[in-house]
């Protein structure tokens, strides 16, 4: 199992589009995939459990991985984290 | 059968009645649960094929953008949490599929709709959305999808929404017919622009016809001839033919002036309603915009657009046109255009409410954020700036002080914009009118909305059905209105234009031309032949009947007057 914390830096948080990337990025690995926000856990590849998160700017996520590809699939997301989902402004 | 004819061109075709079908779920134990389990699954992957065709076909017709939704719809449609949700909810409480669908949606949307955000609310406007394709799905109601016909045929509808209109396939859609609206609706002023016949305010039509009945529509006339005989059939395609013919005619105007038989100029400008309109601008070969309405980035989205998102839009404009004036009208919303989330008052009289430039100065951030994209896209163009619905001087003054704020603003941010851009004002409001000699003084321009203007000389609802016959472009009070205000601007030395739909009414442009309008704004489909009117008129032969004109009694007497000496 791998996890790690992130904050989030990007205008409009896991709403709207980033969401939308996230849950796909997400998608696209085989590992079952968790966002933890304040003790509360969310299917990473659910848009809507992403979405009733309401996670927003300057919000501190842990996200965890538990699978074959776990490792990748931690590595992925949080580097589209930190690119801020490639937003402009 | 007779309506309000809104879209000229004739058709001849097959039936098609539109209709939101209703569904009702009630709560029903299942008898198996593998079947309800099974239907669940087939139901969705029906879904996503249907909100699939839906993404491509809006991708290739309309955009990118407007595409992303039913990527949105998609994701939710394929979500493994509100998928399992739905099992669970058949399976512990063994109830049909269609009621754990139910169910386990409004979960959602009311977690949803009890965020705080904007954004989420808009998502629980998508999951509805989703949840009823489902269950219509699984409770076998016939969709009607207006995007994915399969053959030719003519639209029958009490009235279509704009997202109804905004997935038409134009290219099976022969004619549309409508039981509510009027020449100045929604329906009506689409289907215009795409250049499909159309009439409004048909009286129970819907009971009238069933689906695959051959009728034959005259969007000119508002007629429509129900089972047609051999012999309408072949008047059909003589004079289908003939239309082809006149269209050629017309591409032969492209690229010349407009200018009359006796050599006055006049502009010939496009009234749009999106940026992504520029295209039917320049193929119609538009000598400006002369009415670029902004509700639509307001309309699009769940939140008011930045100042960025308009900048481009109008940015886009101004330099598509390549120096041809556009003129940008400032926010008109509210009367019959509402954005929900605005929460706009809902008010008995809508039409002599809280609206357009009202609503502006009294919210001035959302103003201020308008006229500072305005200013900042006049940098790249011959932009013009326009406000809606003035009733008196002081809003005049008061809009413009917002205008010279923005301007500050911008100077102290180093940001450029043209120093020197041009303000008019609609006028639509017969106060204005009556007063244009004193407003004159005020601005740079004039341009005359006659839908709005109409509606308030006459007290007409321009929207009600029972009473669209008092609603006549022809009326003398209304011409007598149009006169004054060109005549008070040249006085003071402005130009005078007209956006309305009587700009580009075939039977009024000769008058108006003697009137000396300067500008003539309609919708882009209409332009050539208006030039084409213009360069086959001569203002003097038509100055002299004015004031005979003008002293008719009725607006029948102007019309037939007109029909018989200047159309002919």
């Amino acid at each position: 199992m791998y996890k790690e914390e992130v904050i989030l830096k990007n205008k409009t948080g896991l709403h709207a589009r980033p969401a939308s990337l996230f849950v796909r990025e997400a998608a696209k690995f085989s590992s079952d995939i968790k966002v933890i926000k304040d003790n509360k856990e969310y299917n990473a590849k659910s848009i809507m459990g992403i979405l009733s998160m309401g996670a927003g700017k300057g919000d501190a996520i842990t996200i965890q991985a538990d699978g074959s590809d776990a490792e990748e699939a931690i590595e992925s997301l949080v580097k589209l984290i930190n690119d801020k989902f490639n937003e402009k402004e | 059968m007779k309506g309000i004819g809104t879209s000229s061109g004739i058709a001849l075709g097959k039936v098609l009645i539109y209709e939101e079908p209703k569904i009702t779920v009630e709560e029903n134990k299942a008898k198996d649960i593998d079947r309800e389990i099974a239907r669940l699954n087939k139901a969705i992957g029906r879904a996503v094929e249907e909100i699939q065709q839906l993404y491509v076909r809006t991708l290739e017709n309309v955009g990118e953008d407007e595409a992303e939704i039913f990527n949105a719809h998609k994701m939710m449609a394929e979500d493994p949490e509100f998928i399992e949700g739905v099992k669970s909810k058949i399976r512990d409480e063994k109830v049909t599929a269609e009621w754990a669908v139910k169910q386990v949606a409004e979960e959602y949307i009311s977690i949803f709709e009890n965020i705080e955000d904007e954004y989420l609310r808009e998502r629980a406007l998508d999951l509805k959305d989703v949840s009823q394709r489902l269950l219509r799905i699984l409770l076998g109601i016939e969709s009607m999808d207006l995007s994915i016909l399969k053959e030719e045929c003519i639209i029958v509808a009490e009235d279509l929404t704009p997202s109804d209109t905004a997935q038409m396939n134009k290219d099976m859609i022969l004619g549309i017919v409508t039981e509510l609206g009027g020449t100045t609706s929604h329906t009506s002023i689409i289907a215009r622009s795409l250049e499909i016949p159309a009439i409004a305010g048909v009286e129970d039509i819907i009971g009238t016809v069933k689906n695959g009945d051959i009728i034959i529509i005259d969007g000119s006339k508002g007629t429509i001839t129900l089972e047609p005989s051999k012999k309408d059939i072949e008047a059909y395609k003589t004079k289908k033919k003939e239309q082809e013919d006149f269209r050629f005619k017309l591409q032969e105007m492209r690229g010349k002036g407009s200018i009359s038989k006796d050599g006055t100029k006049v502009e010939i400008a496009a009234n749009i309603g999106n940026h992504r309109d520029l295209n039917s601008v320049i193929e119609n070969d538009g000598e400006g915009v002369g009415l670029f309405r902004t509700e639509f980035l307001y309309m699009d989205n769940n939140r008011l657009p930045t100042e960025e998102e308009q900048f481009k839009a109008y940015r886009f404009v101004a330099e598509g046109l390549e120096g041809k004036p556009v003129i940008i009208r400032t926010l008109d919303v509210g009367g019959d255009k509402d954005i929900p989330y605005m929460n706009l008052p809902k008010e008995m009289n809508p039409f002599l409410g809280y609206r357009a430039i009202r609503l502006c100065l009294d919210r001035t951030d959302i103003f201020k954020t308008q006229l500072r994209a305005l200013l900042r896209a006049s940098a790249f163009g011959n932009i013009k700036i326009m406000f809606p619905m003035i009733s008196n001087i002081e809003e005049v003054r008061l809009a413009k002080r917002q205008l010279e704020e923005a301007k500050e603003e911008l100077t102290k941010e180093n940001i450029e914009f043209n120093p020197n851009i041009e303000v008019g004002i609609m006028v639509e409001i017969p106060a204005v009118a009556i007063h244009s000699d004193i407003f004159a003084k005020e601005i740079d321009f004039f341009s005359i909305g006659t839908n709005d203007l109409i509606q308030y000389t006459v007290a007409v609802d321009r929207g009600n059905q029972h009473i669209s016959n008092l609603y006549n472009q022809y009326h003398p009070s209304v011409l007598k209105l149009i006169k004054m205000t060109i005549e008070n601007g040249h006085k003071e030395g402005i130009w005078v234009g007209m956006c309305g739909e009587a700009a580009g009414d075939e039977k009024l442009i000769p008058l108006l031309l003697a009137m000396g309008l300067d500008e003539f704004s309609m919708n882009p489909s209409s332009m050539l032949k208006a030039r084409y009117i213009i360069k086959n008129t001569s203002k003097e032969e038509i100055e002299p009947m004015l004031d005979k004109i003008l002293s008719l009694p009725t607006a029948e007497d102007v019309e037939r007057f007109i029909d018989e000496n200047i159309v002919k």
